[in-house]
């Protein structure tokens, strides 16, 4: 039985303006559909990432699995013993005016588990004495650190991680994937990893899940996607990952921009940007099928 | 093009002077492309913001010069500076918004600049303007010409801030982590179109960033900053290939790569000293896996190492 | 230890580099100490019927040649010295002030972040309330508040209950200000992550107000509710002013001044113009210190 699984999950959000405005003005509500019908399961002890550009829905997604937001539609079913999260921004998820102790002893006092404020501070790195001080004291990764320590203290099987290290310099952020993966292999945690940085995922996933405008386009094992990537959208990010090596391999250049939410485009909704688009591509929404959610793959034209 | 030898900033504070930038000297030829990398707190943007004259008080200039083909430019006064910013020098900044004046059209804000810097009528500046939109790949560029930047997704708001910043022909032109608020695909556009347009004008471009991957697609030279120093100072391909400061080294091999497998990446224990705790000797010291008795004590200036330089001991000739 | 580092701490060290705020802060200690000590270091105790001597009434301060060395600053109609009464005054005057302020505060503060933090129509109600209140002057609103309870309660009861009517009805007339801020300062924390932390944990609604967003939204509330100190003073006095403030027996500043009004066109000056002078040293030493405070607290002005 796999720990977490989401069955056909949509998300809505109303950003239509206050019913005064929309009244007085003849304005219709405005409903963006932020994740629409998702479906993936994560097993015990891997990693799976979701990976696509702002506005994707990836990290509505980690919210609608920890509960920040309930589904519009769908389920999400949680086999495990508790999920934590860890967070983007280091400055902002740590209570400013809260000591150390405090922030990584909450979970512990309010769900009741039995683990010590020190040792966790410990195992992320940091000294046990650290838990007098506040948040201000801190760099960027060791604030993250402090983040991770909290989530411990909840004593989770399963962590979810939006965005972990965008916020940090590569060198701490080398530091933080490193303490993550360790803890992994030292606790038999899972990991939701959520990330726009193709060469941070290729670094921790076992599996990849590319979403693109509220969708998954493709889910495959890390190996398969960033050797072969089979929608086209993959590509196209692959692609645009600024290589290092410098080798001056050749690249398609990449077109157009994330369309509008709110007014995504027929069919497949990468259709305007996609160069095997054709007419069936700009009628008709493809299903996702074998791991990935395109009619050129289908059909066996790429 | 730009010549900056011995820059040195300092931040005058409550409990003592703070120097955010010492001994900085580098230079920049017509068409070059230089990369400016390093981690939050470096000084790479303060380095910027120095020469183009905004550095916000209390920091200042407290020694070393700046020269502008040939001509000295961190004495001059705040309104020549300001003439020569937009004139001589180009500036994209990482967010586009403040750039950009909110109240006003696109077209109008580069018409302006246009008209205040180069001897041109308004319609001959209006062709110019919209030869500039055209350029930097804004598509419908007529129609666009009256959007406010609220109307301009971020992606397009930074091509009009690069227009605006070319719209005087400069011979500088200083980008500041001009990508890192865009995303990985947009990037890549911005990335090739900065490249494109600093090869057909023959421009000066110092690209100020800490993605080592921008540098490498765009940059012809790179200098990487440490604690307020330059560290090491080469070619693009021999940094990322050959770094020769172990910073550079821990640096190159923290940068995760597309690995069709997972891996644990080098890490540099610590982190980056603030401005008030820099060691003695070596800034980098008590990080370095290969530090001696030396770097305790002396701090190195940049020495030969190999076809680049680098501040490090090691390259010390024996 | 604990003296060197509040010494040392930013706001004490902008404190010492403002001598406009450090003879503001003098002033208005020595206003509170007056205030309260008055019972035991005023010459007299103008409340004390026994003591007083209607044949002094009238007389002008010391330094005229009329004037008597016992009465400083003169006396008023009744034969009471001015000086006490001013530092009796000033005792009800800042304590009614304080109050209405505290009464305010924890009204406005509860209101804002009840809908700052709930949303949807809790907050709709609560803001178009104070929408509404806004648009009446603060002055007419404690008169109306105060003229209903006087005709509420019964004639001899209304004198007894003349302080603390004031105090509800000068604080009413002030909470919007509180709110409005709280609520604007919760939706920005509330977006925060260490909110979004506290309920991955699992903490009620409640607890996350009290404990993580009332701590970060408190430092421009107490910057308003200085300045406000200094407003529900004056409008106190402006209340006695007119009559409808505190009763006669009591007189806080602004019933002396309206006592000594009656008198300024018969040559008796004194009587009105000290409490005067009294009423805008204070005010404007609270008022300075508040200025002080919110330059000092807002980190764009440092």
């Amino acid at each position: 039985m796999p720990l977490l699984s989401l069955e056909r999950v949509s998300r809505d959000f109303d950003v239509s303006r206050p019913w005064l405005n929309r009244m007085l003005e003849h304005e219709p509500r405005r409903v963006l559909r932020a994740v629409d019908g998702v479906s993936f399961e994560v097993e015990s002890g891997e990693t799976l990432a979701l990976v696509g550009e702002s506005g994707c829905g990836k990290s509505t997604v980690a919210r609608l699995i920890v509960g920040l937001y309930a589904p519009t539609e769908g389920r999400v079913v949680f086999h495990g013993r508790r999920l934590q999260m860890i967070f983007q921004d280091p400055y902002a998820s740590l209570n400013p005016r809260w000591r150390v102790r405090d922030i990584v002893g909450e979970p512990i006092r309010f769900l009741g588990t039995g683990a010590r404020v020190e040792e966790l501070l410990v195992q992320v790195g940091l000294s046990a004495d650290d838990g007098d001080k506040y948040p201000h004291e801190f760099s960027g990764g060791q604030r993250q650190r402090i983040s991770i320590a909290r989530a411990l203290g909840g004593e989770p099987d399963f962590l979810v991680c939006d965005e972990p290290t965008s916020a940090l310099d590569v060198s701490v952020q080398a530091q933080i994937l490193n303490l993550m993966s360790d803890l992994q292999s030292r606790l038999g945690l899972t990991y939701l990893f959520i990330s726009h940085n193709l060469a941070v995922v290729s670094q921790v996933a076992d599996r990849v899940g590319v979403m693109y405008l509220g969708r998954m386009v493709e889910l495959s094992p890390a190996g398969m996607l960033f050797s072969r990537p089979r929608h086209p959208y993959t590509r196209m990010l692959l692609d645009a990952v600024p290589d290092l090596g410098m080798s001056g391999k050749s690249r398609t250049p990449v077109r157009g921009e994330v369309p509008n939410p709110l007014a995504p485009p027929s069919g497949c909704p990468f259709h305007p940007r996609c160069p095997h688009a054709n007419d069936r591509c700009r009628r008709e929404l493809p299903e996702f099928i074998d791991g990935v959610a395109c009619h050129a793959v289908a059909e066996r034209r790429i | 093009m730009l010549d900056v030898r011995d820059l040195r900033v300092e931040f005058p504070m409550r409990r003592g002077t703070l120097t955010a930038l010492d001994g900085v000297s580098f230079s920049i030829a017509p068409g070059e492309v230089l990369g400016v990398v390093g981690e939050s707190g470096a000084g790479k943007s303060i380095t910027g913001l120095a020469i183009i004259g905004l550095l916000e008080p209390p920091g200042r200039i407290a020694g070393g010069e700046v020269r502008l083909e040939g001509e000295r430019i961190d004495n001059l006064p705040a309104d020549e500076l300001r003439k020569l910013r937009g004139r001589r020098i180009g500036v994209i900044f990482q967010d586009p918004l403040t750039s950009l004046n909110p109240l006003y059209t696109i077209g109008r804000q580069i018409e302006e600049t246009i008209v205040t810097h180069l001897p041109m009528g308004e319609t001959q500046a209006r062709e110019r303007a919209l030869a500039l939109l055209r350029e930097v790949g804004i598509p419908g560029a007529e129609a666009r010409y009256e959007h406010y930047p609220h109307q301009f997704s971020g992606g397009m708001r930074q091509r009009v801030v690069i227009a605006l910043a070319l719209a005087a022909e400069p011979r500088l032109l200083i980008a500041d982590e001009p990508t890192t608020a865009l995303d990985v695909s947009i990037q890549a556009q911005i990335i090739a179109l900065l490249k494109r347009l600093a090869a057909e004008r023959g421009a000066a471009v110092m690209l100020i960033t800490h993605d080592m991957g921008v540098i490498a697609e765009t940059a012809h030279r790179v200098a990487v900053m440490y604690a307020g120093r330059i560290v090491e100072l080469g070619s693009v391909r021999e940094v990322i290939h050959a770094p020769r400061h172990p910073y550079t080294v821990g640096l190159m091999g923290s940068i995760p790569r597309i690995a069709a497998r997972k891996g644990r990446l080098v890490q540099i224990d610590g982190a980056m000293p603030r401005l008030n705790a820099i060691p003695r000797g070596c800034a980098f010291n008590p990080r370095c896996p290969r530090r001696f008795a030396r770097c305790l004590v002396e701090r190195p200036d940049l020495l030969p190492a190999g076809t680049s330089f680098a501040a490090c001991w090691l390259h010390a000739a024996a | 230890m604990i003296l060197r580092r509040l010494w040392e701490h930013d706001l004490a060290w902008s404190f010492r580099r403002s001598p406009v705020t450090i003879v503001a802060t003098a002033l208005t200690l020595i206003w509170v100490g007056a205030a309260l000590l008055a019972p035991w270091v005023s010459p007299q105790d103008p409340f004390d019927m026994a003591s007083l001597n209607l044949s002094d009434a009238f007389t002008p301060p010391a330094w005229d040649e009329k004037g008597i060395g016992r009465y400083p600053l003169g006396t008023d109609n009744q034969g009471r010295d001015i000086l006490s009464t001013i530092m009796h005054g000033a005792r009800i005057s800042l304590g009614v002030g304080l109050a209405a302020v505290l009464f305010a505060l924890v009204l406005g503060v509860s209101l804002g972040l009840l809908a700052g933090y709930l949303g949807g129509r809790v907050e709709a109600i609560i803001m178009r309330i104070a929408d509404v209140q806004l648009s009446f002057p603060a002055i007419l609103i404690a008169l109306l508040i105060d003229g209903v309870a006087r005709v509420a309660l019964p004639g001899d009861r209304h004198d007894e209950l003349a302080i603390p009517v004031l105090v509800l009805a000068i604080g009413f007339a002030g909470w919007v200000q509180y709110a409005r801020t709280v609520r604007g300062s919760t939706m920005v924390e509330k977006s925060k992550e260490y909110v979004q932390a506290a309920r991955v944990i699992g903490r009620r609604p409640l607890a996350i107000m009290l404990s993580h967003v009332l701590p970060n939204v408190m430092g421009p509330v107490l910057v308003i509710a200085t300045i406000h100190i200094a407003t529900a003073i004056i409008t106190e006095a402006t209340l006695s002013f007119l009559g409808v403030g505190v009763p006669a027996t009591r007189p806080s500043l602004g019933t002396l001044i309206r006592i000594g009004n009656e008198f300024l066109y018969s040559g008796e000056w004194w009587i009105t113009l000290f409490p005067g002078i009294a009423l805008v040293v204070l005010v404007l030493s609270v008022n300075l210190l508040g200025d002080w405070l919110r330059d000092a607290l807002n980190p764009k002005l440092r």
